[in-house]
Order: C-alpha cells, then sequence, then structure tokens
C-alpha cells in the first residue's frame, strides 16, 4: 500500500534557534509583533508500506531526526 | 611503522593536510573513499569539511554510510578514532560521541584562531600535552555549538579559554556548553575535536601545537 507522509522535526522547547532568532528579528523589523519564532523542518514523501506508523517513526530515529536535541511529529494518508 | 585512514567523503576538505600531518608526526597515513575499507589500518581520522553538503544536519549522512560501522568496530577493538571539525559532527551523529554539535549561536561561519585549554591529558591524543596548558588551533565552522544534556558526564579534552586560560563566555566562539571544543568517549579512544589540529601543524601557518596530537596518536599506536 502506498502512503503520503509528511513529518514535522522540530528542536525540543528551550534548546536555542540562532535561524529562527534571525528570521524572527527581520519581521519584527518589519513592524510586525512576532514571537519565539521557530523553524522546524518539513518533509515530504511517498511510502510504500504495511506498517508506515512504525517505518515513519523508525525514520525519524535513525536519520531524519536527532532525538537528543528534535520532537518530531507526521501525517500519513492512503494515497488513492 | 602505524598507518592511519583519512576517510574521504563527498564533501570532504583537509584531508591532504590531515594525511601530511600525520606523516610529519611519525606516522604513515592514506586518504581512504568511503566505499573502500579500512580493516587494515591502526587508527581511523575523519576530517573537517561539509560532508554530502552538510545537508539535513552537518555529518547527519556521513554518519549513515556502511564505512562507519567499520570506524565503530575499530573504536570497539580500542584503536584511535580522530574527527576534527566534521569528523566530530559524523562521530556525534553515529553515536560514537555524546551531544550533538548544532548551528553557531550567532548564525554564521567562523574562522579564525582561539585558544584552547587542555583538560584531559590521559587519551591517545593529548599525551603529549601539559594538563592545564593554553595552545592555539585555528575553528572553522557554522555548526560547533556542542550541545548535552548532562555536561559533568562528559569527557572534556579541550575547552575554548581566552590567552590566560580563563574560560570566559568571551572565549566561547560558538555558544558550546562549558565552552566545549573537544570531547572524548569514555575509554579515551574516540576523541572529535572543532578546532583543526591539522592546521597547526606548522610553524608556518602560525602554530604548532596541533601536531603534537598527531605525534600523541602515533606515538600511543607504538606502543
Amino acid at each position: 500500500m502506498k502512503w503520503k507522509v509528511r513529518v514535522l522535526v522540530r528542536l525540543k522547547e528551550g534548546l536555542n534557534d540562532p535561524e529562527g532568532r534571525v528570521i524572527g528579528n527581520a519581521l519584527k523589523n518589519l513592524g510586525y509583533k512576532v514571537e519565539n519564532l521557530k523553524v522546524p523542518k518539513c518533509f515530504e514523501f511517498y511510502l510504500e508500506s504495511d506498517d508506515p506508523e512504525k517505518d515513519v517513526d523508525e525514520m525519524c530515529r535513525r536519520l531524519l531526526a536527532n532525538p537528543l536535541i528534535h520532537t518530531w511529529e507526521y501525517t500519513i494518508e492512503p494515497v488513492k | 611503522m602505524p598507518k592511519f585512514a583519512v576517510i574521504v567523503f563527498p564533501g570532504t576538505n583537509c584531508d591532504f593536510e590531515t594525511v601530511e600531518a600525520i606523516r610529519k608526526a611519525g606516522g604513515e597515513a592514506e586518504r581512504v573513499w568511503y566505499k573502500e575499507s579500512i580493516k587494515d589500518f591502526d587508527g581511523v581520522v575523519l576530517p573537517g569539511g561539509f560532508s554530502y553538503a552538510d545537508y539535513l544536519r552537518a555529518g547527519a549522512i556521513a554518519a549513515r554510510q556502511r564505512i562507519i560501522e567499520e570506524v565503530k568496530e575499530l573504536a570497539k577493538e580500542g584503536r584511535p578514532v580522530l574527527g576534527i571539525c566534521n569528523g566530530f559532527q559524523i562521530l556525534t551523529e553515529s553515536g560514537l560521541l555524546p551531544g550533538a554539535l548544532r548551528p553557531n549561536k550567532i548564525p554564521r561561519f567562523i574562522c579564525r584562531w582561539v585558544h584552547l585549554k587542555v583538560r584531559d591529558v590521559n587519551t591517545p591524543f593529548t599525551q603529549l600535552y601539559e594538563p592545564g596548558e593554553i595552545i592555539k588551533m585555528p575553528i572553522a565552522h557554522a555548526e560547533g555549538n556542542y550541545y548535552v544534556d548532562d555536561p559533568s558526564r562528559v569527557r572534556i579534552v579541550f575547552q575554548y579559554s581566552d590567552k590566560e586560560g580563563k574560560i570566559t563566555e568571551e572565549a566561547n566562539p560558538n555558544g558550546s556548553v562549558l565552552n566545549i571544543a573537544a570531547v572524548a568517549n569514555e575509554e579515551g579512544n574516540v576523541l572529535g575535536t572543532m578546532p583543526h589540529p591539522e592546521r597547526a601543524s606548522d610553524i608556518h601557518l602560525g602554530s604548532e601545537d596541533g601536531l603534537r596530537l598527531f605525534k600523541s596518536m602515533v606515538e600511543w599506536v607504538k606502543r
């Protein structure tokens, strides 16, 4: 069975996100009241699998995220 | 004569300089493409650079290549494994060293000389240094901000310091926890360093302080 997967990998709460800070400051300079901007990484792909939950979680642990500094979430939809 | 493999991934740099520094330190060294084998070597060095263009996270893709399984075997046998800069990032990503290297606190590439305090002289890489000695080496990285949840459990080898050896916030170039610049595994035979010892291995480069790291490693294997 084929699935469409979207994974979001975020830095754990409390960890400094320098890229987010710089982009947040740039938006502030444009006059917007932005706070605490973060830059999560998004991965989108199609996956052929009988157990997509297990495979996607394993992919996050093994490569897409670094469990020491990241958390992750994902959505999995069947492809018609 | 001890023979070291210097592993080359797509995007590696400083590999020739590392080979040269090991030779100058009295060892033999050879560049090894990551698809080849390192089974016949006495030790291994993962040099600097931008393996796989630092895509995903610095060192992440290189850390999942088959040759890293051989590096793990070699480390388990107690042979020296040295990771310099991108090599350090590969060692943390592969789990051979604790912690992670995150983008610098101020998110830009830094390339300059730093002072380091030698904290641990009981490793194969630092036995020729004096405890507490202040040395000079260059750094060149965008992701050198060392993070670990419990720094008290980490074997700290070098710390960023000022000229006098004081560990201050001003002397910390990248935001690393406790000014950490280099760490070893529990056994001491795996070392990751953000500063580049090979770029400080000849007086004409500005310092010879890094050469002793390679000399230590070569002598340790000879024992």
